[in-house]
């Protein structure tokens, strides 16, 4: 080969390398991603069962019971609620009142089952997301407490 | 005072940078004297560093609140350990860390750079000087650590007990040294740009301060993933969560930068590609500090969020590598094309091996720069996670693992693909072997894991089977093959166990995550749950006082069938001071596996949640990593970088302006 063969030989299989790379990136970024949803926006958007998303809102006060190792409580965000139920051992500054973001796909009977409570490092922390849900339906009073 | 004096220092500081930085890129090529100016201006930068932030130090440790972040972040009843540690775990002390590491990677150059030529060493220290100029600058406009507070607050709020952990005491300080420690690359870079002299003993010069950084990026990695694993309570060891990805991206290219310096350095080749790898590597660093530091992300590691800081280190960032790229546009066109090779040959396997770590960067930063530029244009939130990485980021890397053993055996400049894949069947056949006797002994369930365990095998064996070779065993008398190993350059040394390594972090991957098992269940005193033939038996719950914490301390025994009965304590702490309550696993280690329990709160009628996990072979991934920066650590030793000043091969071109 001569070099100029030489050097567009490694070139065009670069080329078909990054192509191939570029297409697997949007095709995961299509499906892979997970949207995040406040309750209202799932009971607007009817939120098909068993895609995996994220919810975010509110522990209702007192809609916390615990079952063995069954926790079911109330997400909220002012306007509509939604029972999530987990199962495992939630995160230490899980508590009612507070914030919360969950994991977990709706089920066919209309509640919300988690895979996974986002845990909060610490107590101050608010997720962005759901400030965002909260004032969007006139929830949030608190001033500066966002993250 | 001695806070006054702290802070005055780090002015100074400051100040010595900025004038060293316009000296050096006013002076560099004019007087000899510069390079001393340069010299001694980076030694002062570090002392006065060092000093405020000793100052610091000595505030945490006698717990002097009237310096405002010890008041927001430390507490007189924590440990002395936690106390000092406590310093760099908040934003402003946080940065004065990465500001010392900036000018202490300076202060290495300044003091070990006598074989460097001085017109390089003195881009080299003023571009640095640059660097610590703005980080410098931003930390005492934006961040000062020395605010006071008056009147004094008579106790502490407390270091979030998260970090209260000696993982605190070691995992930022090596990060940081990687991550900053890539600076020095850039440094080297710019400094290449501007004089426009790029060459092989270029690449040999930046090599040891690549291999540095990156050995330290890799056990800072490493060891904040065991961090996140036993104190988080997961069970998870990796959660491509933004900032994890915004350490992992500059250590993706600083391993490709490792490997295309390598064929700039033997073959003058890939010098253009070289110079943007070190760039980039620095411009991912500190894209990382602004995704950790600026607020835009939520985690353990965002201290603080203060939108002016986030836009003035943006704007940083924006200076630095625009600048970078901007200089890098109009120069790299001046530097010439090195030696020529054929496609199959080290080069073109080093090539690949760039190409596929590259486009793994460029997947992981796109996952984790996604949801940020969604969220700012459209205002709708998504979270890129680990579904999105798993299958981006392991199919980019399959055709790398499987490629890698080649790339050792290769001739320089035209390779014998033939004769080196007969070379490596004894290796390839070991694999499959290895990978059909665990499908059979894992019950020979259809999966993906004996794939992935043949590509771990793979390359560890084929890493193996290089030394093996080299050494000639197997064709001459075995005495012979032992001195001829022994004889090896490190070089050949290092690599192979790099890359072994890398297949025994594959191996502990693919393990871990094929073959774990979990049991979540209500436990009672007395009681006993049997999880991957362990069973464990909740003896009782005992409470204890720590310094600062109370804590519900559960007694687990865990015994396994071969008579071995261990004891497990995970517990619930109440730290008093922030009212914060945390939970601390128990992991007990059985050879390469671990046996992981959580206790969960207590329900009324006195029983609890225990969330427990086998993890087989799970410690494999950090001890790959431990290896891998083991060969690093072997690799700077090795004689060609300790070796008197290399000197330049061709004569020297004309700088091109």
């Amino acid at each position: 080969m001569t070099r100029k063969q030489k050097r567009l030989s490694i070139i065009a299989g670069l080329g078909v390398v990054l192509a191939l790379a570029v297409t697997l990136i949007l095709v995961a970024l299509r499906d892979q991603i997970v949207f995040f949803y406040s309750p209202t926006e799932i009971h607007e958007k009817a939120v098909a069962a068993g895609t995996p998303i994220r919810l975010g809102g509110l522990v209702k006060e007192g809609s916390w019971v615990k079952t063995g190792e069954v926790n079911e409580f109330i997400v909220t965000d002012g306007a509509s609620e939604l029972t999530a139920s987990y199962s495992g051992i939630l995160p230490d500054l899980f508590t009612e009142g507070q914030g919360v973001v969950v994991e977990g796909t709706m089920t066919d009977a209309g509640s919300f089952a988690a895979t996974n409570v986002l845990a909060k490092h610490d107590e101050n922390y608010m997720p962005k997301e759901v400030v965002e849900a909260l004032k969007a339906n006139g929830e949030w009073q608190r001033e500066g407490a966002g993250g | 005072m001695a806070i006054e004096l702290g802070h005055f220092a780090l002015i100074l500081a400051v100040a010595i940078s900025a004038i060293s930085a316009v000296a050096g890129l006013w002076g560099w090529n004019r007087s000899e004297r510069v390079a001393l100016f340069l010299r001694q201006g980076a030694v002062l930068q570090f002392l006065l560093v060092a000093a405020a932030f000793a100052a610091l130090i000595q505030a945490f440790v006698v717990s002097d609140f009237s310096l405002a972040i010890a008041y927001q972040h430390s507490h007189s009843a924590q440990p002395l350990l936690f106390k000092i540690t406590s310093v760099w775990g908040n934003h402003e002390g946080s940065l004065v860390l990465w500001v010392l590491i900036l000018v202490g990677m300076g202060v290495a150059v300044a003091m070990f750079g006598n074989n460097l030529p001085r017109e390089l060493l003195a881009l080299v220290l003023a571009v640095q000087s640059l660097l610590v100029a703005a980080f410098g600058g931003f930390t005492i406009f934006t961040s000062n650590p020395f605010t006071r507070l008056s009147p004094v607050p008579p106790e502490g709020m407390e270091l979030n007990p998260i970090l209260q952990d000696i993982g605190l005491a070691i995992h930022p300080p090596l990060l940081y040294a990687g991550y900053v420690g890539f600076s020095i690359c850039f440094s080297f870079a710019i400094a290449a740009l501007i004089s426009g002299r790029i060459d092989a003993a270029w690449a040999r010069w930046v090599r040891p301060w690549t291999l540095l950084s990156w050995l330290f990026l890799t056990l800072g990695i490493a060891m904040g993933s065991y961090w996140a694993y036993y104190e988080l309570g997961w069970g998870g060891w990796w959660f491509w969560d933004p900032v994890e990805n915004a350490s992992f991206m500059p250590w993706l290219a600083g391993t490709a930068l490792l490997h295309s310096a390598l064929v700039m350095e033997k073959r003058n080749a890939l010098k253009i590609w070289t110079i943007f790898l070190s760039i980039i590597t620095f411009s991912l660093s500190l894209l990382g500090t602004f995704l950790v530091r600026s607020g835009v992300l939520t985690s353990v590691h965002t201290f603080a969020s203060d939108p002016t800081r986030g836009l003035v280190i943006l704007a940083l960032l924006a200076a630095f590598i625009g600048g970078a790229f901007a200089l890098f546009a109009l120069r790299a066109s001046s530097l010439r094309v090195g030696g020529l090779f054929a496609p199959i040959s080290r080069e073109g396997a080093l090539i690949l091996n760039n190409l596929f770590l590259a486009t793994a960067t460029a997947a992981v930063l796109v996952g984790t720069l996604y949801p940020l530029l969604l969220d700012a244009f459209t205002g709708r939130s998504i979270s890129v996670g680990a579904p999105f990485f798993s299958l981006t980021f392991s199919i980019i890397m399959v055709p790398l693992l499987v490629l890698l053993p080649f790339g050792p055996f290769l001739a320089w400049k035209r390779g014998d693909i033939i004769a080196v894949t007969q070379r490596l069947a004894g290796a390839g056949g070991a694999a499959i072997f290895g990978a059909i006797l665990i499908f059979a002994l894992s019950g020979a369930q259809i999966s993906l894991a004996p794939f992935g365990l043949l590509l771990g095998f793979w390359v560890a064996f084929g890493a193996m089977a290089e030394l093996i070779d080299r050494a000639g065993f197997g064709r001459m008398a075995l005495s012979l093959s032992f001195r001829r190993l022994v004889g090896l350059p490190r070089a050949a040394f290092s690599t192979a166990i790099a890359h072994f390594g890398l297949g025994v972090t594959v191996i502990g991957i693919v393990a871990a995550s094929a073959w774990e098992v979990e049991i979540v269940s209500t436990m009672n005193p007395g009681d006993s749950k049997t999880i991957a033939g362990y069973t464990v038996t909740f003896d009782g719950l005992e409470e204890v006082r720590g310094e600062n914490f109370i804590s519900e301390t559960g007694r687990f025994t865990a015994s396994t069938a071969g008579g071995s009965e261990r004891q497990l304590f995970p517990e619930r702490r109440f730290y008093e001071a922030s009212g914060t309550p945390t939970t601390e696993a128990a992991i007990e280690t059985y050879g390469f596996s671990q046996l992981y329990l959580q206790l969960g709160e207590a329900a009324e009628d006195g029983s609890h949640v225990v969330r427990a996990w086998h993890k087989p072979y799970v410690t494999l991934i950090w001890l790959g990593c431990l290896i891998m920066s083991a060969a690093g650590v072997l690799s700077l030793t090795d004689r060609r970088l300790r070796v008197g000043a290399p000197r330049r091969a061709a004569p020297r071109p004309a700088p091109a302006e």
